[in-house]
C-alpha cells in the first residue's frame, strides 16, 4: 500500500489468550522482502505468539497483519503459502523423506515430474541427495533438521518462518546449521522470520533482530547496532555480557553525563536514556571496552581488586571488585605478558565515557 | 572380525563368553523366580482349562465304557446286516450292569444324540430286561420293538465305539458323519449353528465399526481439549467402566423397551405413533445398541493413548505446507492413529465375538450369539463336550483374527496405552 512497502507488516497487533493478560502489546513491525529477521527474547516474551499469528495458527486479538500489503488475519494457514520450520521439526513420521517433501507439492497438484524435480533440488540444497527413501526416524537430528528446512522451502514460498529450529541440536551441529541456513537464505533470497532465545544465534544469522520482552519489541536493529548501541538496559543485559553500575545523574553537559554511583564514586558516561539531572540510571559497559592500564586520554580510570580469574583458553575473564561492583568482568587476552593478574592484586582499569551508556534504571 | 579370531579371555583367563553367561545366569534365575508365581497362576487358571476343554470336546469314553462287551463283539461286524447273536448277548449283559448301577438313563441320552428314537426303545428294553431267557437274544430283542431290528440303530451304537471323536466339532458347523461315514450337512431346517456363527461375526464386526465411528471423535477431543475439560470427559468415558455390566445392560432395558424412556420420548415428540412403538429390544437392534455402548471405552482408550502422542505441530505443519484441514487429517493425522485403531478394533472385536450377558438379556431370539448357545448347552442340555467344542472353535476364531491382524498390520504396531 502507499503507507508502507514492507513485505510483512504487523500493525498495532495485540494478542491475549485469556482476556486478562496481553501477551503481545501494540506490536508494530515491518519486515522487508528478502530480509532475515530474528525475533529474539526470553521465553514468554511473545515472540512465538507473533510467529504463530503470522503463520495463521493464532489470530490477533486486535490489529492486523499484512503480507505483501494484503491483510491476512482471515486467511486460514493452508492458504497463506508460508513455509514453516517447527521446533521439533514436525516431519511426518509415517512418510519417507521424499514423501515429506512431496506433500506440499502434491496438495498443490503438481505433476509427478515437477515434484521429482523440486524434491531433488530441495534435497541437494541441504546436501541430502540420496536420502529420499529414508524414514525420518532413520535420520540424525541434524539431518531431520535439514529435511524440515528443505520441506519448508520446496514449494517456493516467499516467506519462511522458523520457530527455534536448532533448539534440539548439540552445540557444534547448531553452529554449522546456522551457517547453512544463512547461506540458503542468501542463495535463494527468501524472506525469513526466525524465532530464537539464543542471542549468539540471532547475532550470527540475522540481517535485523527484534528483541522482544514483555510482549513488546524493545529494539529492532542490525546485530552490530544492537550489540554496540542497546537502547535500554533490557537489551543491553539480554544481548552479550554487560557490566552495570546504578546511580544518579548529577550533571549533563557536552554529550557526557556524570553519574554518582550508590557507593559515592563518580563516573562519566554517555547519556542515552537520561536527559535531566537527578534521574536514576543504569550505566552499561561491555567487558571488552574496559582495558587494563588505560591510556592517558581515557576519561574513566579506576582501581579495582581482582576477585577471580576464570580461564577460557584464548582469553581469561577477570572478575573485579570495581567501584563497589563485585561482578565487574574484564576480558584479558591470553598472553604471557601479564603475570600480575592474580586474585588479590590491584589493577588500573579504564574506559571511554562514550562506551559507558547511561540507560533507564529498569532491570530484567 | 573373522570367525576364526581366538576367544577373548577376561583378565582372569576365563573365556569372556563363559564369564558373561555365568553372570547372566544368576540374573535370569532371579528374574524367573520373580515371575514364577504368575507363571504358575497362568498355568492353573488359563492353560489347564483350555487343555481340559480340548480334551473334553473330543472325549467320548462315557459310552465306550458303558458298553465294553458290545463294542468288543462288534469289532468283526461289517455293518451291512443286523449284528450277530453274540452282539445282542453282549448288549444284554452290558445293559443289565448299567441298570443295576442306574446309569441306563445316561446311555439313552447319549445314544439319542446320535439317533433320534433311542430313548423310547431303550426304556422299553429296560422294562423287559427281566423277562429275558438264556439264549436267542437276537429274537427276543427284536420282539421288544421293531426298531431293534433296524440295522441303522446298531450302526448308531457302533459309531459311539471310539473313545475319542470329533463329531462335536462337526455338529458345531451343522454337519455330521452319516451312516456311510461321510461328512455331510444336516437337513436344511435343522441348521442353526452356522447361522449363529455368521451372526456372531456380523454383530462383532458392526459393533466394532460403530465403536470406531463413535470413539474416534471422542478420543480426539480427549487428546486435544484443555486439561480441565478433558479430565471431565475422561470421567464420562470411564464412568460406565466402573458400573456393573449387569446394571448397564439393565438400564438399557429400561431405556429401550416398548414402554421405555426412548419410546416414550419419541411418542411425546410425535416421531412415532403410540400404537406403533419401536421394537428396540429382544432383537439384534438391542444387542447392537447395548454392546456398542458397553464396549466403547475399549476403543476410546487405545485411540486416546495414541492420539495423545501425536504432536499438534504435525497437523500445523500439514496446514502450513498447504494441506486443507481434510487433507491434513487424512494424510497426516489419520495414518498416525492406525496403531490405536488396530488395537481398539482387535480388542472390541475379540470381546464382542464372545459376548454373553448383554445379548442374553437384550438379544431375544435374533440377537443372541454363539456364546449364548454355549451357555445353553452347559446349563440345559448338559452336553459339555459340545460346549467345549464350540468354545474351542470360538477361541481358534479369535486366534485367527489375531493372526490375520498380525499379518496385515503387525502386532508390534499395536498401542494399548
Amino acid at each position: 500500500m502507499t503507507s508502507s512497502k514492507s513485505f510483512v507488516k504487523f500493525d498495532k497487533v495485540d494478542k491475549s489468550y485469556d482476556g486478562k493478560v496481553l501477551v503481545v502489546k501494540d506490536l508494530n513491525l515491518d519486515i522487508d522482502e528478502g530480509e532475515f529477521i530474528t525475533m529474539l527474547g526470553p521465553s514468554g516474551s511473545g515472540k512465538t505468539t507473533c510467529l504463530m499469528m503470522l503463520a495463521g495458527f493464532e489470530t490477533p486479538t486486535n490489529g492486523e497483519i499484512y503480507l505483501d500489503s494484503k491483510p491476512i488475519s482471515r486467511i486460514p494457514p493452508h492458504k497463506r503459502g508460508i513455509g514453516m520450520v517447527f521446533q521439533n521439526y514436525a516431519l511426518f513420521p509415517h512418510l519417507t523423506v521424499y514423501e515429506n517433501l512431496a506433500f506440499p507439492l502434491k496438495v498443490r497438484k503438481l505433476s509427478k515430474g515437477d515434484i521429482d524435480k523440486k524434491v531433488d533440488k530441495a534435497l541437494s540444497m541441504v546436501s541430502l541427495t540420496g536420502f529420499e527413501k529414508r524414514m525420518p526416524n532413520q535420520l540424525s537430528g541434524g539431518q531431520q533438521q535439514r529435511v524440515a528446512v528443505a520441506r519448508s522451502l520446496v514449494f517456493d514460498p516467499q516467506l519462511v518462518l522458523m520457530d527455534e529450529p536448532l533448539g534440539a541440536l548439540d552445540k557444534n551441529l547448531r553452529e554449522s546449521m546456522q551457517y547453512e541456513i544463512k547461506h540458503i537464505h542468501e542463495n535463494i533470497g527468501v524472506t525469513v522470520v526466525y524465532v530464537t532465545h539464543d542471542q549468539s544465534e540471532a547475532l550470527t544469522m540475522s540481517s535485523r533482530i527484534a528483541v522482544f520482552n514483555d510482549g513488546k519489541v524493545q529494539q529492532l536493529s542490525s546485530p552490530d547496532k544492537l550489540y554496540e548501541e542497546p537502547v535500554n538496559s533490557f537489551v543491553a543485559e539480554f544481548i552479550g555480557e554487560n557490566n552495570t553500575f546504578t546511580g544518579q545523574v548529577i550533571d549533563i553537559s557536552g554529550g557526557k553525563c556524570k553519574v554518582k554511583l550508590d557507593t559515592g564514586a563518580e563516573i562519566l558516561s554517555n547519556p542515552i536514556r537520561v536527559k535531566t539531572k537527578g534521574e536514576k540510571t543504569k550505566v552499561s559497559l561491555r567487558p571488552e571496552r574496559a582495558i587494563i592500564d588505560p591510556e592517558e586520554k581515557m576519561d574513566n580510570k579506576h582501581k579495582g581488586k581482582i576477585e577471580e580469574v576464570i580461564y577460557h583458553g584464548d582469553h581469561a575473564r577477570v572478575r573485579l571488585n570495581l567501584l563497589g561492583n563485585k561482578e565487574f568482568i574484564l576480558k584479558v587476552p591470553n598472553s604471557s605478558a601479564r603475570m600480575d593478574i592474580k586474585p588479590g592484586n590491584e589493577i588500573n582499569v579504564g574506559w571511554n565515557s562514550h562506551d559507558a551508556r547511561a540507560l533507564d534504571p529498569k532491570s530484567i | 572380525m573373522s570367525s576364526e579370531t581366538q576367544k577373548i579371555l577376561t583378565t582372569d583367563g576365563i573365556p569372556l563368553e563363559v564369564s558373561l553367561k555365568k553372570v547372566e545366569r544368576r540374573n535370569k534365575f532371579k528374574a524367573f523366580l520373580l515371575v514364577s508365581p504368575l507363571l504358575f497362576f497362568l498355568l492353573i487358571v488359563y492353560i489347564s482349562p483350555i487343555v481340559g476343554m480340548l480334551f473334553n470336546s473330543v472325549d467320548d469314553r462315557m459310552v465306550t465304557n458303558m458298553l465294553p462287551k458290545t463294542f468288543s463283539s462288534m469289532e468283526t461286524w461289517d455293518g451291512k446286516e443286523l449284528p450277530s447273536e453274540e452282539v445282542f448277548k453282549s448288549f444284554y449283559q452290558d445293559f443289565k450292569i448299567l441298570v443295576d448301577k442306574d446309569e441306563h438313563g445316561k446311555l439313552a441320552t447319549q445314544l439319542n444324540y446320535e439317533k433320534n428314537g433311542f430313548k423310547s426303545i431303550l426304556k422299553k428294553y429296560g422294562r423287559k430286561l427281566n423277562n429275558f431267557e438264556e439264549g436267542n437274544y437276537k429274537e427276543q430283542t427284536v420282539d421288544i420293538h421293531e426298531r431293534w431290528g433296524n440295522v441303522d440303530y446298531w450302526r448308531a451304537i457302533q459309531r459311539r465305539a471310539p473313545a475319542y471323536s470329533y463329531s462335536k466339532y462337526l455338529k458345531g458347523v451343522d454337519m455330521y458323519q452319516n451312516e456311510d461315514g461321510k461328512i455331510v450337512q444336516v437337513e436344511e431346517d435343522r441348521r442353526i449353528y452356522k447361522k449363529l456363527w455368521v451372526r456372531t461375526l456380523k454383530i462383532a464386526f458392526y459393533v466394532t465399526l460403530l465403536c470406531f465411528l463413535m470413539a474416534y471423535p471422542i478420543a480426539h477431543l480427549l487428546a486435544t481439549l484443555p486439561m480441565k475439560y478433558s479430565n471431565l470427559l475422561m470421567i464420562c468415558v470411564l464412568l460406565p467402566f466402573w458400573t456393573s455390566l449387569l446394571v448397564r445392560t439393565a438400564s438399557w432395558m429400561i431405556l429401550l423397551q416398548q414402554q421405555g424412556v426412548v419410546n416414550d420420548f419419541l411418542v411425546w415428540i410425535g416421531f412415532v405413533a403410540d400404537d406403533n412403538r419401536l421394537v428396540m429390544m429382544y432383537n439384534a437392534t438391542g444387542t447392537y445398541i447395548a454392546m456398542t455402548q458397553i464396549l466403547l471405552p475399549f476403543m476410546v482408550l487405545p485411540l486416546y493413548s495414541v492420539m495423545k502422542t501425536i504432536s499438534p505441530s504435525l497437523v500445523r505443519a500439514g496446514k502450513s505446507l498447504g494441506g486443507t484441514p481434510f487433507i491434513t487429517f487424512w494424510k497426516v493425522y489419520f495414518p498416525l492413529t492406525i496403531p490405536g485403531i488396530g488395537a481398539g478394533s482387535l480388542l472390541v472385536f475379540i470381546l464382542a465375538i464372545g459376548y454373553y450377558i448383554t445379548p442374553e438379556l437384550v438379544g431375544g431370539a435374533s440377537g443372541t450369539l454363539i456364546s449364548n448357545q454355549i451357555a445353553y448347552h452347559m446349563k440345559y442340555t448338559l452336553d459339555w463336550s459340545f460346549a467345549s467344542a464350540m468354545g474351542l472353535m470360538l477361541l481358534s476364531g479369535v486366534l485367527a483374527v489375531y493372526w490375520i491382524y498380525n499379518k496385515l498390520v503387525g502386532i508390534d504396531n499395536i498401542k494399548l496405552g
